[in-house]
């Protein structure tokens, strides 16, 4: 399938311990799919390892983006092949601005020699940081140094608007915001569906849902996808619990 | 340029230092000074592997053979370095020196001059104030292991300016000091003297280059500064010669009762580059922050050597040293707080980080407290690593290739310190230095 992200029975592990067991999905571009289930499941550990992070082991299986494989890769060709990640917990970044650091990501996607037109970038990050009720005064601030949760969270969807990936991991963005921020980062993320982009929505709330509103729901459990479904699932999940993942879905 | 050919002796010469300190005849203290200087030269010992305060340095290749003083430069020359001269836009007065020989002298504002500022060559200065130079010049002997250096520095010294902001006059825009070297082979020994009256205020920027990147040098800089009371002084000292050069500066650091402080080293250039800082508290209240950043490539040795000294209480002083090294570069921080037994509530810090980007360099730290009173906050602290795994998988999954990463985050890493510099434009010159720097590594 050329235009999804395609992960095909991947299993991958940190130390010794299996966390994805052959895990397969598929997101069509253009679409928002979520995946929900319990912590310790391997939600975040999938991001990652679409990522390219090198703390994981992928001891099997495939993913692609529109039809290039990105397991094996470093994780700037990942990025620049079209894979965005927006981090659960993002770095602080000591002294680099928020400015000279999505500038140097719009630069690594530039052919080589090509001017940076600096003109074009302000007007675009400053009409973008107006849109998520950003102070542009944080384009001097360093990355996330000192951010409150929601503020790091803002600055995630700011540089997702400014990369237009292909695809976009959100991995719990909800987590630490309030019903403000969380209703900001959700219309950003709206603002950007449509059928250049695929979303694979990562969280454990049902909550996030009601403001992005997915096209499928999976549930994940114990390294791999156990169920799917339509928007409704999240509500029937929210109303049965986790506890009706682990005694009913597991063993299916 | 100027080359010279043959210099047999240059200024291991005793006859040549003999016949330039008689230029200065009229000034019977200050030839006194230069031959004191030549005598506890020829006295001194060149340091040795196993000396205590050269350690970890690498004294094998310490050489001062081969070294002259050059003649004065051409017209051309000194307009071509003039012109690359002009750092900040607006400063409070600007001297520049070529091969130690004065080449523009500073003009200064004449509401600063009517208010007693002065700020001139040294050598303008020993016929105009005498009595300030007699008070304040090389009145402390190197303690940090420089002391043949100091000599040799005290033997040939002619080059130079004196800045002395009276009591009470404040000026918030730097002075700028510029020393270039140019010959191949060329020796020079230029000095500051800052002298801060009682609640003055003055920042100075000095930068040191080289015509020529490859061109053979030989840099023996001395520093005195003097705050008085409640006086603050800001310096930001740029260490930025070509890469044969070895450089040494030797500051001496002094705090009045209330005095403020701050001084930034940023080095970038030389084969090797040794500082050596000693800060002396010696009023109540005094606040003196010590700050130096380094980039280290190729196989330079940035060699640092700082001692603290409280005598008086309730006083302050901060500490940050922080050098990014590459390839086969070696950088030593060696640092000493002392505190004397009357120095009570004194606040003491000192810290050195190191940033490793690649396997074969090394960093050498060396802190050290020596504590005789017993109400006091000291601390010290050095840790040497790589790039933080986690936040260079931030940048790399942003598509930030790894090399940029590394540059993004080693800047970053040198911010801490850049944004302490008390003028933006001469910061983002420096930064811009750095960033240059990384991209010829």
């Amino acid at each position: 399938m050329p235009d999804s992200l395609v992960i095909k029975n991947l299993n991958a592990s940190i130390g010794d311990r299996a966390i994805l067991k052959d895990f397969s999905l598929t997101v069509p571009k253009g679409e928002v799919h979520a995946i929900m289930g319990p912590n310790g499941t391997g939600k975040s550990t999938l991001a990652k390892v679409l990522a390219g992070h090198p703390d994981y082991t992928v001891q099997s299986g495939e993913a692609f983006i529109d039809g290039e494989q990105i397991i094996g890769q470093e994780p700037d060709a990942i990025a620049r092949a079209g894979l965005f990640l927006a981090f659960q917990y993002p770095s602080e970044i000591p002294g680099v601005t928020i400015a000279n650091f999505i500038r140097a990501a719009l630069v690594a996607r530039q052919a080589k020699g090509t001017p940076f037109d600096a003109k074009a970038y302000y007007a675009e990050l400053y009409a973008k940081m107006d849109a998520l009720k950003m102070d542009r005064k944080f384009t001097a601030r360093f990355v996330n140094e000192g951010f409150s949760g929601g503020e790091k969270k803002r600055c995630e969807i700011l540089q997702l608007m400014m990369l237009k990936p292909k695809y976009a991991v959100l991995d719990e963005t909800d987590s630490g915001l309030d019903i403000d921020a969380l209703r900001i980062v959700s219309e950003g993320v709206n603002r950007l569906r449509g059928p250049d982009m695929g979303f694979l929505v990562i969280t454990h709330y049902q909550r996030l849902l009601e403001y992005i509103v997915p096209d499928r729901v999976h549930i994940m459990y114990d390294g791999r996808i156990v169920h799917s479904g339509d928007k409704d699932l999240a509500l029937e999940l929210e109303a049965k619990g986790y506890d009706w993942v682990k005694k009913d879905l597991a063993s299916a | 340029m100027n080359t010279l050919t043959s210099m047999p002796s240059g200024i291991l010469d005793a006859s040549l230092q003999q016949s330039e300190t008689k230029r200065f005849a009229a000034y019977d203290w200050f030839t006194q000074l230069r031959q004191q200087g030549w005598k506890n030269f020829e006295a001194l010992p060149l340091p040795k592997r196993d000396d205590e305060k050269w350690r970890f340095s690498d004294t094998r290749s310490l050489s001062l053979a081969d070294f002259a003083v050059a003649a004065t430069p051409s017209d051309a020359d000194t307009a071509k370095l003039i012109a690359q001269s002009h750092f900040i836009a607006r400063p409070a007065g600007l001297i520049i020196h070529i091969d130690g020989h004065c080449v523009l002298r500073p003009a200064i504002a004449p509401e600063l001059a009517a208010q007693g500022v002065k700020f001139e060559s040294l050598e303008d200065a020993l016929r105009h104030h005498p009595a300030l130079l007699k008070e304040f010049l090389l009145k402390h002997e190197a303690n940090l292991g420089g002391a043949k250096f100091l000599a040799l520095h005290q033997a040939w010294l002619r080059a130079g300016y004196v800045l002395h902001v009276p009591k009470g006059v404040e000026i918030t825009q730097p002075f700028v000091s510029v020393n270039w070297t140019l010959t191949e082979g060329a020796a020079i020994f230029p000095h500051a003297l800052v002298v801060a009256g009682d609640h003055a205020k003055v920042s100075i920027h000095e930068f040191n280059l080289s015509a020529l990147p490859d061109q053979r040098a030989l840099a023996i800089s001395a520093a005195d500064l003097h705050a008085g009371t409640g006086a603050q002084i800001s310096r930001f000292a740029v260490q930025a010669w070509g890469k044969n050069t070895q450089s040494f500066e030797i500051a001496n650091t002094c705090g009045g009762r209330d005095a403020l402080i701050t001084s930034v080293n940023a080095a970038l250039g030389s084969r090797r580059a040794r500082l050596e800082n000693t800060v002396r508290i010696e009023g109540p209240g005094a606040d003196v922050r010590l700050y130096g950043i380094s980039v280290a490539n190729g196989e330079q040795e940035f060699d640092q050597r700082t001692l603290q000294i409280h005598s008086a209480g309730k006083a302050k002083s901060d500490l940050l040293f922080k050098n990014v090294l590459l390839n086969k570069a070696r950088t030593i921080f060696s640092g000493l707080i002392k505190v004397a037994p009357d120095a009570q509530q004194t606040d003491a810090y000192q810290t050195n980080r190191n940033l490793l980007l690649s396997p074969e360099a090394e960093a050498d730290s060396l802190p050290g407290l020596e504590i005789e009173a017993n109400d006091v906050k000291c601390s010290h602290g050095a840790t040497t690593g790589q790039v933080n795994p986690e936040e260079l998988f931030y940048l790399l999954a942003r598509g930030i290739p790894l090399a940029v990463a590394q540059e993004l985050l080693a800047e970053g890493f040198l911010e801490e310190v850049l944004s302490k510099v008390d003028n933006e434009e001469a910061a983002a010159v420096v930064r811009e230095m750095f960033r240059q720097k990384f991209h010829t590594a």
